[in-house]
């Protein structure tokens, strides 16, 4: 047992670094000078050297990498070249923003898909069940982003309601920050929740057919009172693993939903360092998403594990 | 809309007949999809590349049916060409990253080892890495255009394709008629392109047409930030864009090319799953 | 005293007994929100390029010994006045008194020293480190003294002297002034809330007339739907450039607000690689500005707001003369150019775009009217570092589209290593007497004598002046309609009603 744990998180680390590697090497391939993007068009070579100096760019790549890969284990993720500040700061304030949009979005999703997976599995093959059915084809289809103008178009341009945009920050109080995290956090949770509430509708039905619920259907227990008692506690298990294995859905969806509502988090940084040629912002994000999937993909592998003793040999 | 109606009426039946109505409406829908991309070879509404400042954001109109968006352009045009476009990048894509994907995929079921271990590990992390984010990062990479595109959307469809080939494949690899080709002397190359890729093509198949659903919502995503198609080549996502700016004056704009994203997304999403029943009715629930 | 405050003080006074007399008139409020659409990357202006920090420090937190008025004349700031000697090489500034910088260190001849070493020396950082060429040497005689020796006479060394890159920053404050801006301006920095706004407040030190704003916050909203937003729920008060001009019809009814129309210093334009081939030949050049109808690229790019040019030069300013109809839209008279030219069946070229709103439509429209001729636009949009590198640097383009921010560029056509590879010896020796005279008559002659070889060579294709597009709440005063140089100048701005 400590033996395979100890083996999985030799290989965690070890993935982590060539995550680190492969994202250090590529990143550092994209084009363009961050030093020319310092000095615009009147440049010269000597204040380009200067500045390439000043950002670190003359020293070797090894060194540079190697400055990176120990830096991160204490919380120093180097300076943006851009920015001039800390990256940890940057991801910190992005944090501030992904995070509780991510957590609403989960909510959301939850509170709209669990309700209707629910109803249309106790209806199953009935009106109510093809309707949902019906909505969750059409959440699959409708891309968030299009979702997301749609509510702009509605609740801003039209309505008034909220803004079209933007992030007044949580020390702009706590409703503000929520308001304007609002839309941005329906427009991801819509096609989550269409993904979930099918999840939850199958994982029913699945255990509704298994042995132990039948037996107790045949002892009169009715079909409601099965599905109350048993099925849904039973079919949380794969809901929540589907809603976990989401959440990376959710964090690829924040890097476009952030740009359509010009959010400051995570998503847009990284898009924005990207357009920017802020290398040493761009692999920390990389390897900060790699990380967090890994991480993510590890603990499920170690509940499998522990939960269910078979599982550990595959 | 019609499996609305025609599921509750005959419960008995229902297997059967829920099992049309997503081939029949995908396949329609599909249809007429690529009767658009194949109109828009031979007749548009007005030549594409056409600019008339005069109908700047106009509405609906005998000149323009659909309205015309910020460089007066015909929005019907550009939606017949978007439905090229984007069919044409994502097919590309999906079969690029399909080739790829399956080719690793059988390899590793018929090498198993260690081999497999590293490419499973990969699918593992690069199917958990989020498609889109590894499309941005692909684009800036490689510069933007339509080459690009269909290479990052082709990158994120790879390890889809590497597990579920895998999977299958070891699957095959297991069965009797396998053991009679390896007896009989057969190397593991002639097996897997002889009797495993013959009978995992179904799946493969299936999985191919969600995977399409998927690469038309990567490719209006990326020309929706502007890394996608670039001008002047129409995409239902940069259009949408566009469209962002002038939401105020001409809303119409913002509601078309979404609608044909949503369309062509959902047309190949119930095509899959009407596949899906067709090949393998047991499989029905778990998506 | 500050340069044309005396008038605005006044009529600020009058405005001020006037509402006074009534008696009951609400406080007229003192401070002032400004919406910006992009957030600065930092806020020292002398170690980076971006308008969008002049855009918040420029005037208001950092002085030069002279700065830029609206008409883009340079005005007295931190020195009192000057002396230029007859051969035009030594220039005595005579500083101002009781100067301090807003982190309580007083402001001396040596700092003008520090700055100006710092900004030209071998570890230069500045964007605009050109602009210090011509100094060989800097003596403080005493205190309150800066003479400059020059090593060849600079025409525009004063106006230089007053742009952002030209700053006076103080050796105990320079390390830290990304994030901790210290100048000598009217404003000193708050705070910075990122991704959100900027504040400043009145600084009570100031040397000269105190500003009438007791603060000023530069919010950050980059979304344009979000800018009309906001100014509408009063969030803002201006949007001095807003993200998208078709956004201004909404408020051009509106007696709530004022749009405020006038001329940046960007003169958009096609840069063509006289590098290559086929763009050496003049006939090329005009055939390229004949087959692209400019007005329809300033309607689909600029929602109509801009003013068609024909050479190198801010319509606004004196000197300029027009050049806008000297090879007008003419499909017809291009094709018959490129045929003289060995390119009847056109030719093909790359089209490569910063990533900036106007330079993408702009260029996508271009590619519609190139089409047309036979000249095949492939675009492609670059990310702002690569662009710089392969454009600026590298040479590796056939064609881009850009507007030129900086005051009085026109003389970069004359350098050997600008990016668009011109070569015309009289071009050259116009710009060389240009820099080199000092006498305003001979300038301005000359400017107009660029301005037209550059407008009947076809240089590159003159597009169009980029407009200042701004939204006002009705009711500020001393703000700028133009901006000849990138900046918000609020110093005397304030609310009249």
């Amino acid at each position: 047992m400590w033996l395979t744990l100890f083996r999985r998180l030799a290989g965690l680390v070890t993935a982590l670094f060539v995550t680190a590697l492969v994202a250090f090497i590529l990143i550092d391939l994209l084009p363009g000078d961050p030093a020319l993007d310092m000095l615009g068009t009147q440049a010269t070579d000597e204040t380009l050297a200067a500045a390439r100096e000043a950002l670190g760019l003359n020293r070797s790549p090894l060194e540079r990498f190697l400055d990176w890969i120990i830096g991160i284990p204490v919380g120093d993720f180097g300076i943006s070249y851009r920015y001039r500040i800390p990256v940890s700061q940057m991801i910190a304030e992005g944090a501030a923003v992904t995070v509780p949009l991510g957590l609403m979005a989960v909510l959301f999703t939850t509170a709209i898909a669990l309700p209707l997976g629910v109803y249309a599995a106790a209806n199953q093959g009935r009106a109510g069940d093809s309707a949902v059915m019906a909505f969750s084809q059409i959440g699959l289809a409708v891309p968030n982003f299009w979702f997301a103008v749609l509510l702009i178009l509605l609740f801003a341009v039209t309505l008034g309601w909220f803004d079209a945009g933007g992030f007044p920050g949580w020390d702009a109080g706590f409703l503000p920050a929520v308001k304007a995290l609002l839309l941005p956090a329906f427009a991801l949770a819509l096609p989550q929740a269409a993904i979930i509430a099918r999840v939850t509708r199958s994982a029913i039905l699945d255990v509704m057919g298994q042995d132990f619920v039948r037996t107790a259907r045949a002892k009169g227990l009715s079909r409601r009172a099965a599905l109350w008692r048993h099925a849904l506690r039973n079919a949380m298990i794969p809901v929540v693993t589907v809603m976990g294995l989401q959440f990376a859905v959710l964090l690829a969806g924040s890097v476009i939903i952030e740009n359509v509502f010009y959010l400051p988090g995570l998503g847009r940084l990284i898009f924005l360092a990207i357009s920017q040629n802020d290398a040493v912002v761009v692999r920390n994000m990389v390897l900060l998403l790699a990380g967090m999937i890994m991480v993510v993909n590890f603990l499920v592998d170690l509940t499998y594990a522990l939960i269910n003793p078979r599982l550990r040999g595959t | 809309m019609s499996e609305l109606a025609a599921s509750p009426a005959a419960p008995r039946r229902r297997r059967r007949l829920s099992l049309r109505p997503n081939l029949v409406i995908g396949t329609c829908l599909i249809a007429l999809m690529i009767a658009a991309a194949l109109l828009s070879l031979v007749w548009t509404p007005t030549p594409l590349g056409t600019m008339d400042m005069m109908s700047r954001l106009a509405g609906p109109s005998a000149a323009h049916w659909l309205g015309a968006d910020h460089f007066g352009r015909d929005v019907l045009t550009l939606l017949l060409v978007g439905a090229r476009n984007s069919l044409g990048i994502a097919f590309a894509a999906v079969l690029l990253g399909g080739a790829v994907g399956v080719f690793l995929g059988l390899f590793a079921a018929a090498r198993r080892g260690w081999a497999e271990e590293v490419i499973m590990r990969f699918a593992d992390f690069a199917f958990a890495f989020p498609a889109v984010l590894a499309a941005i990062i692909v684009t800036a990479l490689l510069g933007v255009g339509s080459t690009t595109t269909v290479i990052a959307i082709a990158v994120a469809n790879v390890p889809v394709f590497i597990r579920l080939s895998r999977a299958t494949g070891v699957d095959i690899w297991s069965r009797d008629f396998i053991l009679a080709a390896r007896s009989a002397g057969r190397g593991p190359l002639h097996i897997t392109v002889r009797h495993v890729l013959p009978n995992a093509s179904g799946v493969l198949l299936v999985q191919a047409t969600t995977q399409l659903a998927l690469a038309i919502v990567i490719e209006a995503g990326l020309s929706y930030l502007g890394l996608g198609l670039q001008p002047p080549a129409p995409s239902w996502g940069k259009m949408l864009n566009d469209a962002q700016t002038h939401m105020g004056s001409q809303p119409l704009l913002a509601i078309f090319p979404g609608l044909a994203i949503a369309i062509a997304v959902l047309g190949f999403n119930l095509l899959g799953d009407g596949l899906r029943d067709l090949l393998d009715p047991r499989l029905r629930r778990t998506r | 005293m500050r340069h044309g405050a005396l008038p605005s003080i006044l009529l600020a006074t009058g405005i001020a007994v006037a509402l006074a007399a009534p008696g009951v008139q609400a406080q007229v409020r003192d401070d002032l929100v400004i919406g910006v659409t992009v957030e600065p990357p930092h806020l020292d202006p002398t170690t980076h390029v971006a308008g969008s920090i002049r855009e918040i420090v420029y005037a208001n937190v950092y002085e030069g010994l002279t700065l830029t008025d609206e008409n883009g004349q340079p005005y007295p700031a931190l020195a009192e006045s000057w002396e230029i000697s007859e051969d035009g090489l030594t220039y005595t500034f005579h500083l101002r008194e009781g100067v301090t910088f807003h982190d309580g260190t007083s402001f001396e001849a040596s700092d003008v020293q520090f700055t100006y070493d710092r900004a030209r020396g071998p570890d230069s950082q500045n964007a605009g480190v050109r602009l210090f060429s011509a100094i060989d040497s800097i003596e403080t005689p005493d205190d309150r003294t800066v003479v400059i020796h020059l090593s060849r006479p600079d025409g525009s060394f004063i106006y230089n002297m007053g742009s952002a890159d030209a700053a006076i920053v103080s050796p105990e404050s320079v390390e830290s002034l990304t994030t901790d801006p210290v100048g000598t301006g009217p404003f000193q920095f708050v705070e910075w809330v990122r991704g959100d706004r900027i504040t400043l407040e009145r600084y009570d030190d100031y040397w000269g007339d105190p500003a009438q704003l007791s603060e000023v916050t530069f919010r950050i909203i980059t979304d344009p739907q979000a800018q009309v937003a906001a100014l509408r729920t009063g969030e803002i008060d201006v949007f001095p450039n807003m993200g998208a001009p078709e956004l201004l019809g909404e408020f051009e009814a509106d007696d709530d607000f004022v749009v405020m129309l006038g001329f940046t210093e960007g003169e958009a334009i096609l840069a063509l690689n006289h590098r290559r081939e086929p763009y050496s030949d003049v006939r090329v050049r005009q055939a390229l500005t004949h087959a692209v109808d400019r007005e329809a690229v300033i309607q689909g790019a600029l929602a109509g707001y801009g003013q068609v040019i024909g050479s190198h030069y801010p319509p606004n300013l004196p000197d300029y003369v027009d050049y806008s109809g000297l090879y007008p839209y003419d499909p017809a008279r291009a094709q018959e150019l490129l045929a003289e030219a060995g390119y009847a069946d056109g030719f093909e070229a790359q089209l490569i775009l910063p990533p900036f709103p106007y330079a993408r439509r702009a260029g996508e429209i271009i590619q519609a009217y190139y089409a047309q001729v036979g000249v095949d636009l492939s675009i492609e949009v670059y990310q702002g570092p690569q662009w710089l590198t392969d454009v600026f640097r590298e040479f590796i383009y056939d064609m881009t589209v850009i507007a030129h921010t900086e005051p009085f560029d026109f003389g970069n056509y004359a350098r050997d290593d600008w990016y668009i590879g011109y070569d015309n010896d009289e071009f050259d020796a116009v710009i060389e007497q240009y820099t080199l005279s000092n006498d305003p008559e001979e300038r301005g002659e000359l400017a107009r004598e660029a301005q037209r070889i550059l407008a009947e060579d076809a240089v590159v294709v003159f597009l169009f002046q980029l407009p200042k597009t701004g939204v006002a709440r009705a009711g500020i005063e001393g703000l700028w309609l133009n901006s000849p140089v990138q900046a918000n100048d609020v110093t005397e701005a304030y609310w009249a009603e």
